[in-house]
């Protein structure tokens, strides 16, 4: 069984459809690129993945050992945190959480795995420094270890490279490609074609009314991939 | 010096002096503390809107001739802040505009409700108190402060037990939500003792002036310190230090409480902005 399996999901708001009829799957070790243009229903897509909100039609079905909870999420970044006065540690902590019910403190052994994950991450050194003031890529790179701490098993991560460097952006894929060669199943939402050609070993291509799910070489020959290609290739041109 | 000393001895003596410290130091602590989560969560205008919506009930409560009129106000409030809470997740009024008109609203048809009805001979001193917390905090008797003692006693040990998790829920609510933490509980929760603090800070500054309470505390403490215990605990050192300079400076110098208290806070926020512009460069 696979971890996440969506079969004929349809979402919307209170009744009105916002995409519909999207199948597919996600197993243990994949590297999944979800695309799509703004309003196609990729966001709507995250919050019902991650159960947020529910499916007008279908379900959202985990299994292979993955509970509901246990999806490790890399939020675009809200207006909140642009201001907010957090160390590091603070944050990569709150991460562990999800997984301790009632008890209000945290555990030797929770901040052990912080230390490992932020180590990991290469953010340890910056655990005193207060995150406003870090750089978007170092900004992401702390996201990411909390993600960790929540879970080991599978990421979630929303338009990651937004508003970073084409250096930094080259880093922060080496690094996910690092994480998913350990065995770390990752979803990714993106704009970026080029990234999701040479990383993905699977794509979700969200349209107002066709989607297609394959793999990358899959994705490649179809329609889809044409027409995108199309677009993509007539906007950078002019 | 040694005069001020001297008379601040002989005021320490009264009942009424002591109480008031009390209750003014503990609504100084609880209204800090979440005071650095409202603000963080863009939530500042929510204790301006609640305050008034208090101030509304108040009037309810004078009208219908209650003695103690305490409890009446809180359920009012608690639910105002609950619905306000609901309305910021609607999208047909904004969460700004529904505070905005909760608090204008009530502010307007509590003074209606107290012109009509009101058998006092006194409105405009009644309103003026009730607004400007004039003289309340001197006529505090022993059950009311220890309402409020108690009420102070549970908003901190629910504080420092969920600490962590509003924490999470203050930083990133999605995040939260994704791995299983129940952060709308947590909202009504915050909800729900805003609106207790708030009525019971009413006797200490009044209606108009809670806001100041809430807010200055945390903004004075965000501007120097980076990380959120230290905002947290600064902001409650803040607080506390001002409620108590503001009432005895009060007590001194014949001045009204509650502004003396929030000018406090204003020059206590000064200062820090200052440390900050001069230590960042």
């Amino acid at each position: 069984m696979a971890y996440i399996t969506c079969e004929d999901l349809t979402l919307g708001y209170d009744g009105s459809v916002v995409t519909e009829h999207i199948n597919f799957q996600v197993n243990q070790g994949d590297y999944l690129y979800i695309i799509g243009e703004n309003g196609a229903g990729k966001s709507t897509l995250i919050k019902a993945l991650l159960h947020l909100m529910e499916p007008i039609q279908g379900e959202v079905v985990t299994g292979d050992g993955l509970k509901p909870y246990e999806i490790g999420y890399l939020p675009q970044q809200t207006v909140v945190q642009k201001d907010f006065p957090a160390s590091v540690w603070e944050i990569v902590l709150s991460g562990t959480l999800a997984k301790r019910g009632w008890k209000p403190f945290y555990t030797k052994q929770e901040k052990q795995c912080v230390r490992e994950n932020m180590e990991k991450m290469a953010v340890w050194d910056l655990r005193k420094e207060c995150y406003r003031n870090l750089s978007g890529g170092q900004q992401q790179r702390v996201l990411l270890a909390r993600a960790l701490c929540a879970t080991t098993k599978l990421l979630l991560l929303d338009e990651p490279v937004t508003g970073l460097d084409p250096k930094v952006t080259a880093e922060f894929y080496q690094l996910l490609q690092e994480l998913n060669q350990s065995g770390i199943t990752i979803i990714m939402v993106s704009h970026d074609m080029q990234a999701a050609a040479a990383y993905a070993s699977h794509i979700l291509h969200i349209e107002k009314d066709t989607t297609f799910y394959g793999t990358k070489s899959q994705y490649q020959k179809s329609e889809a991939w044409k027409a995108f290609q199309y677009t993509a290739g007539g906007a950078a041109h002019e | 010096m040694n005069n001020i000393i001297e008379s601040l001895q002989y005021y320490m003596q009264y009942p009424f002096v002591q109480y008031a410290l009390i209750v003014g130091t503990l609504i100084a602590l609880c209204s800090s503390l979440l005071g650095v989560t409202l603000v963080l969560k863009r939530f500042s205008f929510i204790g301006d809107g609640l305050s008034h919506v208090a101030f509304g009930a108040m009037a309810i409560a004078s009208v219908i001739n209650l003695t103690n009129d305490t409890l009446l106000v809180m359920v009012i409030t608690v639910v105002a802040a609950v619905l306000l809470l609901r309305t910021g997740q609607n999208t047909k009024i904004q969460g700004d505009a529904a505070i905005a008109m909760l608090s204008v609203g009530s502010l307007a048809v509590g003074y209606l409700l107290l012109n009509l009805f009101s058998t006092s001979t006194n409105i405009a001193g009644d309103v003026c108190s009730t607004l400007f917390g004039a003289t309340s905090i001197l006529t505090l008797t022993k059950s009311e402060v220890w309402i409020c003692v108690i009420m102070s006693v549970v908003v901190v040990v629910l504080f420092c037990v969920l600490y962590n998790k509003i924490f999470a829920v203050t930083f990133d609510e999605t995040f939260a939500k994704a791995t299983g933490i129940p952060a709308d509980r947590y909202n009504l929760l915050i909800a729900i003792v805003t609106a207790i603090i708030i009525v019971l800070a009413m006797n200490l500054v009044g209606s108009l002036l809670i806001s100041a309470l809430v807010i200055f505390p945390a903004l004075s403490a965000m501007q120097v310190i980076q990380n959120f215990k230290g905002v947290v605990i600064y902001s409650a050192v803040i607080s506390v230090v001002c409620a108590v300079l503001g009432i005895v400076l009060s007590i001194l110098f014949s001045t009204p409480v509650g502004s003396t208290i929030v000018v406090a806070n204003i020059v206590v926020f000064a200062i820090n902005m200052l440390v900050s512009k001069l230590t960042r460069g």
